[in-house]
C-alpha cells in the first residue's frame, strides 16, 4: 500500500460540522426558501444519477469509462447555480454533474451513457462528451486540460460580442500540469479574458496523490500569480462558501473582464472510473473520514435543516423522487433504440447534413 | 481581372470577407504589427484595427483552441500558423476538438475555424520546418483540407474556407507566394471540393495538388514539345473533401495516370488518389499508376538534394515516360 496521501484540506475538516462561515455572504442570504431547495434537490439529484449509474454499469449496460461525480456534487451545484444568460461552463470527462446542474434531463443523459440515440448526443460522446449548447454547456472532453483554450475561447468570444458574460472553466488538479492550461492561462490574463479556472482539486489524477504528481506553492491556485491572475481556495464541501467566492470571481469577469483560478478542495468517494479498483492508492479509512464528515450532500442537508428551510420529511421526498427519476431514466435508457448504421457518418459535417444552396463544397467527403 | 500575387490574393480573401462579416477575425504569431512573417497580412491592422487584426503569443495550443472556443460560440477566426509544421503543438485541439466537437455532440455544435498557413518543403530549413500534414489532417473525417496552387485558387478557397461552417485548414505554400496571376476584383468563391483541369490532354492525366501542380505543368510542356506526348494535369485543390468524378473522367479519357506530390510516399494523399483509380477506373487504365513524391526521409537541409528529393520537372517527364511506355 503507497503512503497515504495528506488530505487535501485539512484545515476544512477541523470546522465541526454545522452551520457554514458563508450562509449570511449576500448571495446566500439572497437566495429564496425555495432556490435554497432547488439547489438541494439538484445536489441529490446528481447523487442519485449517478449511483444508479453504477448499478448500470455493474449490468454491464454503460461500456467505456464512467466517472463518476459522486462527493464532488457542491462544486458544480454552488458554481453553476450562478450563472446568467452569458456566462457558460465547459468541462472534462467527469461531466455529469455540471449537465444536470444546467438542466439537461437525467433520461437525455442516461441515455448517452448507454449509447442510445435518444441521448443527449445521439449516443455519439458517451459519458465523456456530454454537451447542451442551448444551456450554454460545451462539454464534456476527454483529453486532460484540452478544454481550457476552448473555455479561454467562449470567453473571448463572449468579450468580442460585447456581452457582460464569463465562462467558467473546469478541470481536475492534474489538469494544471498540461501545457495546454498554462497556455490558456497566459492568454487569459494578457487579453484579459473573462473566463473563471475551476480547478477541482479532489487529491488525485488517477491514482496519483496530488503529492506526487504536482509541484506547486502551497496549493494549485497560486500558480496563477505567475501569470498575474487572481485566485482563491475554496472548501469544496459547503456549497454556500463556493457560491460566495465564485460569485467575487464572476464578479470580476462581468465587471472587469478578469479571469481568476479558483481551487476548489473536493473529494470523489468511488474509484477513478468503474475501471479503477480503488485499492493501491489511499486508504479506505480516507474515503470513510471524508463521507462521514465532509459529505457536501449531507452538510447541505444539515445546514438547510438548521435553517428550518427543510424538514426531514421534505428532505425524504426529494430523495425519494430523484431516486424515482434515476430509476425511469434508466428504464429510458435502456428501452431507447441504438443509432442506426446510417447515423454513424452524421453529424461529421454541416455542410453534409445541410445540403442546398447555401453549401459551397462538393465531391466526395465521407469515403468508403 | 488583374494580375495579382498569390499572397496579394490571400490578402484580398480575408479583406473581403473581413468586410463581408464583422465576425471574422485574423489571429497569429506576428499578423499584425509585424505585417505578417511572408506579409500576407499586411496593412490589415491599419485598416481593421487591433480588435479584427490580432497579435498572439507562440502559443499555438492556446491561441488555435481559444479560436475553436470562439468559434463555437458564432466568431469566425482565420488563425495563420507561420508554418503548418507548427501545428504539431497543437495537433489535440487541431484533431480531438476541432474535428470531433460536431460529431461528439450529435451535431450541435459547429466549429467554423480556418487555419491557414504555408506547408511545404524546398526552403532549406530543414526537417522540422518542412513538414506537409494534408494527408494527415484530410484521414480525420471531421476537418477540410484544401491547397491552392494559384492566386485565383488562393483567393477564392480562403473564400470558400471562412464562410464554411466546419473546421477547414488551408496548406499554402511560401514557394509560391510571389507567384503572380489573373485574379478578378468582384466576388468569388472556389467551391470546397471542386478539382480544376489546369492544362487537357488526351494521353496521360497527371493528377497533383499544391506547388506540384506547378511542377507537373512545367513537365508537361517538356512532354509536348520534346515526346509529343498530350498531358492533362488535374490539379486537385481540395484534398477533403475530393472530387472523385473530376479525377475518373480524365483517366477514362487518357487512360493512363501519374500522381505527383510534395508529401512523403507512405500513406500521402496519392495513395487514396491510386486506390480510387483502381477501385473505379481498373478496365480504363492501360498501364499501372505510378507516383512521384518526395523522397522518404526527414526533409534535408542541403539544398542542392532536397532540390532532389522533391518532385522536379525532371522527375515527372521521366516517371510520365514509364507511363507512356
Ligand atoms: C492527455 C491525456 N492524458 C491522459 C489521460 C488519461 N486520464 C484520464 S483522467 C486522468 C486523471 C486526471 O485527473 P484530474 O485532472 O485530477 O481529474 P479527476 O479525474 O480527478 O477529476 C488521466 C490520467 C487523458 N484522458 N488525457
Ligand atoms: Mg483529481
Amino acid at each position: 500500500m503507497a503512503k497515504p496521501a495528506v488530505l487535501t484540506h485539512p484545515e476544512s475538516l477541523k470546522h465541526p460540522a454545522g452551520p457554514s462561515a458563508y450562509a449570511k455572504d449576500p448571495v446566500n442570504a439572497s437566495m429564496t426558501k425555495e432556490a435554497k431547495i432547488a439547489l438541494y434537490t439538484k445536489m441529490a439529484r446528481i447523487r442519485h444519477f449517478e449511483q444508479r449509474c453504477i448499478r448500470i454499469y455493474q449490468q454491464g449496460k454503460i461500456g467505456g469509462f464512467l466517472h463518476l461525480y459522486v462527493g464532488q456534487e457542491a462544486v458544480a451545484a454552488g458554481t453553476i447555480s450562478l450563472l446568467g444568460k452569458n456566462d457558460h461552463l465547459i468541462t472534462g470527462y467527469r461531466d455529469h454533474g455540471h449537465g444536470l446542474m444546467v438542466g439537461m434531463g437525467m433520461n437525455e443523459c442516461m441515455a448517452e451513457l448507454t449509447g442510445k440515440v435518444t441521448g443527449c448526443s445521439q449516443g455519439k460522446g458517451g459519458s465523456m462528451h456530454y454537451f447542451a449548447p442551448d444551456k450554454n454547456y460545451w462539454g464534456g472532453h476527454g483529453i486532460v486540460g484540452g478544454q481550457a483554450p476552448l473555455g479561454t475561447g467562449l470567453a473571448y468570444a463572449v468579450k468580442y460580442q460585447g456581452l457582460k458574460g464569463s465562462c467558467l472553466t473546469f478541470m481536475g488538479d492534474g489538469a494544471v500540469n498540461q501545457g495546454a492550461v498554462h497556455e490558456a492561462y497566459n492568454l487569459a490574463s494578457l487579453w484579459d479574458l473573462p473566463v473563471i479556472f475551476v480547478v477541482e482539486n479532489n487529491g488525485y489524477s488517477m491514482g496519483t496523490s496530488q503529492e506526487r504528481s504536482t509541484a506547486h506553492p502551497g496549493c494549485l491556485a497560486k500558480r496563477a500569480e505567475g501569470y498575474n491572475m487572481a485566485w482563491d481556495v475554496i472548501n469544496g464541501h459547503d456549497v454556500y462558501e463556493v457560491r460566495a467566492k465564485t460569485a467575487l470571481a464572476l464578479k470580476r469577469a462581468h465587471e472587469e473582464s478578469k479571469p481568476t483560478v479558483l481551487e476548489i478542495f473536493t473529494y470523489r468517494y468511488f474509484g477513478h472510473s468503474m475501471a479503477d479498483p480503488d485499492k493501491t492508492y489511499r486508504e479506505k479509512e480516507e474515503i470513510k473520514t471524508y463521507r462521514d464528515k465532509k459529505d457536501p450532500v449531507l452538510l447541505f442537508e444539515q445546514e438547510l435543516l438548521h435553517e428550518k428551510v427543510l424538514t426531514p420529511e421534505l428532505s425524504q421526498t426529494i430523495n425519494d423522487a430523484a431516486m424515482a427519476e434515476a430509476d425511469k431514466a434508466a428504464i429510458f435508457a435502456d428501452e431507447s433504440p441504438d443509432p442506426t448504421l446510417a447515423d454513424i457518418t452524421k453529424h461529421i459535417y454541416w455542410e453534409e447534413d445541410n445540403r442546398g444552396p447555401k453549401t459551397t463544397s462538393r465531391g466526395t467527403i465521407i469515403f468508403e | 481581372m488583374a494580375v495579382i500575387s498569390y499572397r496579394e490574393a490571400l490578402r484580398a480573401a480575408m479583406r473581403d470577407e473581413l468586410n463581408r462579416d464583422k465576425n471574422v477575425v485574423i489571429m497569429g504569431e506576428e499578423v499584425a504589427q509585424f505585417n505578417g512573417a511572408y506579409k500576407v497580412t499586411e496593412g490589415l491592422l491599419k485598416e481593421f484595427g487591433p480588435k479584427r487584426i490580432v497579435d498572439t503569443p507562440i502559443s499555438e495550443a492556446g491561441f488555435i483552441g481559444l479560436g475553436i472556443g470562439a468559434s463555437m460560440l458564432g466568431i469566425r477566426p482565420v488563425m495563420e500558423l507561420m508554418f503548418w509544421s507548427f501545428s504539431y503543438v497543437a495537433f489535440d485541439q487541431i484533431v480531438n476538438n476541432a474535428g470531433n466537437i460536431r460529431y461528439m455532440s450529435g451535431g450541435l455544435i459547429n466549429c467554423p475555424i480556418v487555419i491557414r498557413g504555408p506547408a511545404n518543403g524546398g526552403t532549406n530549413v530543414g526537417a522540422t520546418h518542412s513538414h506537409t500534414p494534408e494527408a494527415i489532417l484530410a484521414s480525420h473525417p471531421g476537418i477540410k483540407v484544401v491547397c491552392p496552387a494559384t492566386p485565383y485558387d488562393a483567393k477564392g478557397l480562403l473564400k470558400a474556407a471562412i464562410r464554411d461552417n466546419d473546421p477547414v485548414y488551408v496548406m499554402e505554400n511560401t514557394i509560391l507566394y510571389n507567384d503572380k496571376g489573373e485574379v478578378p476584383d468582384e466576388d468569388y468563391i472556389v467551391p470546397i471540393g471542386v478539382a480544376d483541369v489546369k492544362r487537357i490532354g488526351t494521353d496521360l492525366t497527371i493528377v497533383a495538388h499544391g506547388r506540384a501542380v506547378i511542377t507537373s505543368l512545367k513537365a508537361a510542356e517538356i512532354l509536348e514539345k520534346d515526346h509529343g506526348v498530350s498531358v492533362e494535369v488535374v490539379d486537385l485543390r481540395s484534398i477533403r473533401p475530393l472530387d472523385e468524378e473530376t479525377i475518373l473522367k480524365s483517366v477514362r479519357k487518357t487512360h493512363r495516370a501519374l500522381l505527383v506530390e510534395e508529401n512523403k510516399p507512405f500513406c500521402g494523399v496519392d495513395a487514396q488518389v491510386a486506390y480510387l483509380i483502381q477501385s473505379k477506373a481498373f478496365d480504363e487504365l492501360d498501364a499501372p499508376v505510378h507516383r512521384v513524391s518526395s523522397i522518404d526521409a526527414p526533409q534535408i537541409y542541403c539544398k542542392r538534394m532536397e532540390d532532389l528529393q522533391m518532385p522536379s520537372v525532371e522527375r515527372v517527364v521521366a516517371e510520365a515516360l514509364k507511363v507512356l511506355a
